[in-house]
């Protein structure tokens, strides 16, 4: 069962890989797009990598997510005139869908919620099977014109972009700290100040570490692979919490961060400029009592849940 | 000497603060930090590609996009549009956390209403404050003001907090690769369902925090009339 999972998920990987040579090639080929050969190049570097990243030697991918870098670094990766969504049209389809249009987006996340828990050896390829099976849900409910689906996956990755590479490229930094002992070296840092074996010390330490690390990056995923590596696993998981309900009340608290920082701009600064506010922490200052409040319901959750 | 090892961190911190590329800026950090903990270069292209390799699972989210854009372009987001204003003849702070969870609901199926400037600036904001002149009366600059950073708040809420109950949120997948690397079993629907109660407990203090508003607006309102 679970080498048939195990295959299952490679399969899907193999079809990640299609969507984004797909991408590549479109990029390749679009005209509008001011660096098409980096972009195009971007893309086909990660579809390779999902397809057949398995059986390349490692230090070949390890240049090839270098050249990733090298390629951002430089501004080569950029989008064109992506088609958009015509709102006359959606709103019509609604009119003609009405509520059917739910239809697909919940069964994607019913259906890998019933599987999982029936199969719990299918684990991570569940998203894999909601989305197939939505998917195709959702062709005979909607019944697109031919094409029209690569045409969505193509502008929805190209939407999503760099920035939804990021959390996987934070995972492997993550790999990285741990090999190079990072962890370590933060855990001997928080030794001298959080008393050893204390579990209600131990949440402190991982919540806050969370919601200042977010607010310093305005970016709680970055934060969690640091503050995981360095304070949760020696402090609360070794003290014999729960890893799964500890970093799941971790990455929420890095979010209270985030609402207290003017740093992750795209939420807090954003509406401020969209709403046209007189006062430019407006929004932070409206979210502080609340985001200082779930701190600590994050505090007693995970202290008295996680152990 | 230890501390040297943290160099990674500190490239990150500085990074991201000064806004440089973010992709370019994660490598550059991997790179320090493993040349100061005594791997060489080609040691360090191979641990990257490899551990790179190994978390494909956090960017698995990539197949429930075909789906999502195709549900978009065919009324997703104006439908849930005409649902939000069939809520009517509420308070503002009702209003607010009406829309609080209908966002988190909206997160829990990975549906995106669109944030701040396609759904909050056109249609919550307009909303609350027709909702709060239609129960308490005429607003002053202030409370408009109050009513502006309560919407864009609500977004901030619903989603930060409604996303991790998605399966397939790249949260959710970033911290079921990381403890996997970190040699935990955390399969990505149980981090999910450890999501759910803090999603939640935000609701209800999102409530209390609104009810509170609706008095504060109540109160101001019953001043200017005997002022």
């Amino acid at each position: 069962m679970e080498t048939f999972f195990a295959n299952l998920l490679e399969f899907f990987f193999i079809l990640i890989g299609i969507q984004l040579v797909y991408t590549a090639v479109r990029v390749f080929m679009d005209e509008t797009n001011p660096t098409r050969l980096g972009s195009g190049l971007f893309w086909l570097i990660i579809g390779v990598l999902f397809a057949v990243g398995e059986y390349i030697p490692s230090m070949i991918s390890g240049i090839l997510v270098v050249i990733l870098g090298v390629l951002t670094l430089f501004k080569q990766v950029n989008m064109g005139d992506v088609y958009n969504p015509d709102p006359k049209k959606a709103d019509a389809e609604s009119d003609r869908l009405n509520n059917k249009i739910f239809i697909p987006v919940i069964l994607l996340a019913l259906i890998a919620l019933v599987v999982a828990t029936i199969i719990p050896e299918s684990s991570a390829s569940v998203i894999g099977i909601s989305s197939v099976i939505a998917t195709i849900v959702a062709v005979v409910i909607i019944k697109p014109k031919n094409r029209e689906i690569l045409i969505e996956s193509d502008r929805m990755v190209q939407q999503v972009g760099t920035t939804g590479m990021l959390p996987q490229l934070l995972a492997a930094l993550g790999v990285i700290f741990t090999i190079s002992g990072v962890g370590d070296v933060i855990a001997d840092i928080i030794g001298g100040i959080v008393p050893e074996g204390s579990q209600l010390a131990g949440v402190i330490a991982y919540v806050m570490g969370m919601v200042i690390f977010s607010m310093i990056m305005g970016n709680a995923f970055a934060a969690f692979t640091v503050i995981t590596a360095g304070i949760g696993v020696p402090f609360v998981m070794a003290a014999g919490g729960d890893p799964v309900i500890a970093s799941a009340l971790a990455m929420t608290a890095g979010f209270c961060g985030t609402l207290l920082t003017p740093m992750a701009g795209n939420f807090n600064a954003l509406p401020v400029a969209l709403l046209q506010m007189k006062d430019q922490f407006g929004v932070i200052k409206a979210q502080a009592p609340v985001a200082v409040t779930m701190i600590v319901i994050h505090i007693g959750l995970m202290y008295f849940w996680a152990f | 000497m230890e501390w040297i090892k943290l160099i990674g961190i500190v490239v990150i911190v500085v990074g991201f603060l000064l806004k440089f590329d973010t992709i370019a800026i994660v490598i550059i950090a991997a790179l320090a930090t493993a040349l100061v903990s005594g791997l060489s270069f080609p040691e360090f292209l191979s641990s990257l590609g490899q551990a790179f390799v190994d978390n494909r699972i956090v960017t698995l989210f990539l197949l429930t996009l075909p789906l999502i854009g195709l549900a978009e372009s065919h009324g997703l987001k104006e439908q849930a549009v005409k649902i939000i204003q069939k809520v009517k003849s509420l308070t503002a702070g009702k209003f607010l956390s009406v829309y609080l969870f209908i966002r988190e609901l909206a997160g829990l199926f990975s549906i995106r209403l669109g944030g701040h400037p396609q759904f909050v600036r056109p249609l919550v904001q307009p909303m609350a404050e027709a909702a709060a002149k239609t129960t308490v009366g005429e607003l002053d600059e202030k409370e408009k003001e109050q009513i502006k950073a309560r919407s864009a708040a609500m977004e901030n809420y619903g989603n930060f907090f409604g996303q991790n109950t998605f399966v397939a949120a790249g949260g959710v997948l970033l911290i079921s690769g990381s403890l996997e690397s970190l040699g935990y079993h955390a399969p990505a629907i149980e981090i999910a369902k450890a999501s759910i109660p803090i999603a939640i407990i935000m609701i209800i203090v999102g409530i209390i925090d609104n009810q509170r508003f609706d008095k504060k607006l109540k109160n101001n309102q019953s001043k200017r009339n005997r002022g």
